[in-house]
């Protein structure tokens, strides 16, 4: 609370040219997707159901572009802080909890939500506490053991967790004149309200004090410990935030989705959250939520689209192959192919912030400076 | 009392002993050397007293704080700030944010006085204040680096090698500034292997020899004593 306080307040009058276009994109942005809704109709789509899921995984990017992009802390298990949200409301709001409250007088969703936000984060600096201190790889490879962890252990201790089987019916977000049914506009707009709300924290962090902090031990540890930065409490604020942020949207994610079971929460799911941070643009917001738009679009709606497609021309052509085309069997095929491509052409994403582009560049930029002293000198021997 | 008392330090690279029984003072307003060559401990000297080098013996005091128990980025809290070997200047930092950072420990205050403080002393940081420090000059850095430094308003400043690698015309501007910082009240602890330089700035001297005192004296003594001629000034 102490670091939110610090939380520095928009000012708009000196705001420059570029910021009042980002900022007129952005609220364009946000127009079309409050719109979206009532107009999909018109063009004859209906993505609604699709695009939950795609905007709950931009919320879970945007946490862990705290830790990778920000505090430049590799997390390779960001998944299992997503299982440990959902099933924390599990335990709190379904009638198969294995806490007897549940049974009589399950916990109210919202609270259950920060419940899971606060022991995701606890997870988050169990975790951080004693492998923070180590560098660089190691933390990757403990949290990839700890993204492994914790599936297993939901898949295994069946009493608890029920298991393989899943846990179900979950609590819904009550809200007064909110009906939670089939209806989808709810849960777009909760979900909508959620990632705007997960945009403006993560940007007014990235300014804030302690957002430089996280940028001065990415570029010089000992250079940050030497102005008075405690590296390892610093990181550890940083890794069980996003840690809480994937715990949040795994709250909402179980609510959506009213069964979860352990297979959910796998590997791949953190992968692919992290493709989207690499993809959009490492450390840069606006980057991210294109990163996640594309992936998202991509494995929810493209996908479907194109197979059908192709069965289409399959059928029509009669060419057998195609009639059983399934894009999304070779998703990672896909993903692997599009992350080799986009790091050789051009590695600090899509729409990276000015310092990535900088970081990846500056040895490109020497090179050619000294290309060209080389030139000059030579010329001057001639 | 003196500003600041190492007491028979100890102090080791993992088993390796690089400091042996060193005992130093600072008093307040002095600007005080370590010369020695390579190896002989005086970065590591730097190092105990901002925390980032544990003593293994011995003691460090801060006006009679006991320095042992606080962790490295409390220490600048307390007064000390280091401007470590190599610069280590945040590279894809603006001049402006690396300045910034330098009052990081003193929490959200207005800096006005201090970046005048700072511009005053190196007008061409000035110029430079929206360029991003990496493509500064090596000149350019090391003012960045004692720059950052003198934003945490520390009462004892600790400059590693400030000289290294610069041109013979930007050492001697870099030595002029030292005076000048050291007239705003600040104390100073110089390592530099530039002893000729160093003991004109400096009131008083110690020389080290593989992590051992060796020799304390008044600048101007060491600088006729016959062994710093020969070894550190480069005399027959």
């Amino acid at each position: 609370m102490k670091i939110l306080g610090r939380l520095p307040v928009p000012r708009l009058p000196d705001m420059s040219d570029a910021d009042q276009k980002r900022a007129a994109i952005f609220l364009g942005a946000l127009a079309f997707a409050i719109a979206y809704p009532f107009i999909e109709g018109m063009f004859g789509l209906r993505l609604q159901t699709k695009l939950i899921p795609v905007l709950l995984f931009i919320v879970l990017a945007l946490g862990l572009n705290v830790v990778v992009g920000f505090a430049g802390l590799l997390d390779l298990g960001y998944a299992a802080f997503f299982a440990i949200g959902a099933y924390t409301v599990a335990f709190m709001t379904s009638s198969e909890s294995p806490f007897a409250f549940t049974d009589t007088s399950p916990m109210n969703f919202w609270l259950a939500m920060i419940v899971a936000a606060i022991v995701a984060g606890i997870f988050g600096v169990l975790l951080g506490a004693p492998t923070l201190r180590l560098r660089g790889d190691y933390l990757a490879i403990v949290t990839l053991g700890f993204g492994e962890i914790v599936p297993l252990v939901i898949r295994n201790a069946h009493e608890v967790t029920k298991g393989t089987q899943g846990m179900k019916p979950i609590g819904f977000p009550e809200l007064p004149f909110v009906k939670w049914g089939f209806a989808t506009e709810p849960w777009y707009f909760l979900v909508l309200g959620i990632l705007l709300l997960s945009i403006f924290l993560t940007s007014r962090l990235q300014r804030s004090r302690i957002g430089r902090a996280w940028m001065a031990i990415r570029e010089d540890e000992v250079a940050a410990s030497s102005i008075g930065i405690n590296p390892v409490t610093t990181k550890l604020f940083a890794f069980s935030l996003g840690a809480s942020f994937s715990g949040f949207a795994g709250s909402v994610w179980a609510s959506y989705l009213q069964v979860i079971s352990p297979d959910q929460f796998q590997f791949s799911v953190s992968i692919f959250v992290l493709l989207m941070i690499v993809i959009g643009g490492m450390g840069n917001i606006p980057g991210v939520i294109v990163g996640g738009l594309i992936l998202g679009g991509f494995d929810r709606v493209l996908t479907d689209a194109i197979s059908g497609a192709l069965r289409t021309l399959g059928s029509t052509f009669d060419i057998a192959f195609l009639r059983e085309a399934d894009i999304s069997r070779a998703r990672t095929l896909i993903y692997g192919t599009a992350l080799v491509a986009l790091m050789l052409v051009r590695p600090e994403g899509i729409l990276p912030s000015a310092r990535r582009k900088m970081e990846l560049h500056a040895a490109e930029e020497d090179e050619g400076e000294a290309a060209q002293q080389r030139e000059t000198l030579f010329e001057s021997q001639r | 009392m003196a500003l600041l008392e190492l007491e028979k330090v100890d102090a080791y690279y993992g088993h390796i002993q690089a400091l042996r029984g060193i005992s130093i003072t600072v008093e307040k307003g002095e600007i005080v050397t370590l010369i020695g060559s390579n190896g002989a401990g005086k970065t590591t000297t730097l190092r105990t007293i901002s925390g980032i080098v544990r003593p293994r013996a011995g003691s460090v005091t801060l006006d009679g704080r006991d320095l042992a128990r606080v962790p490295a980025n409390r220490i600048v809290s307390l007064g000390i700030a280091h401007s470590p070997e190599g610069r280590r200047i945040f590279p894809r930092m603006s001049v402006k944010e690396n300045l910034e950072m330098g009052a990081y420990a003193r929490g959200a205050v207005d800096l006005t006085e201090d970046f005048d403080r700072v511009f005053g002393l190196f007008p061409r940081l000035k110029e430079r204040i929206t360029q991003v420090a990496g493509t500064l000059s090596g000149g350019e850095q090391q003012m960045l680096a004692i720059g950052r430094a003198l934003m945490a308003r520390p009462t004892l400043l600790l400059l590693d090698e400030p000289s290294m690698g610069l041109a013979p015309v930007l050492v001697e501007l870099v030595f002029e500034t030292i005076k000048d910082i050291n007239r705003l009240g600040m104390s100073i602890l110089l390592v530099e292997q530039n002893a000729l330089m160093a003991l004109t700035v400096a009131k008083r001297g110690y020389v080290l020899q593989t992590g051992s005192i060796v020799l304390a004296d008044s600048a101007e003594e060491l600088a006729k004593n016959e062994m710093v001629r020969k070894a550190y000034l480069g005399e027959e």
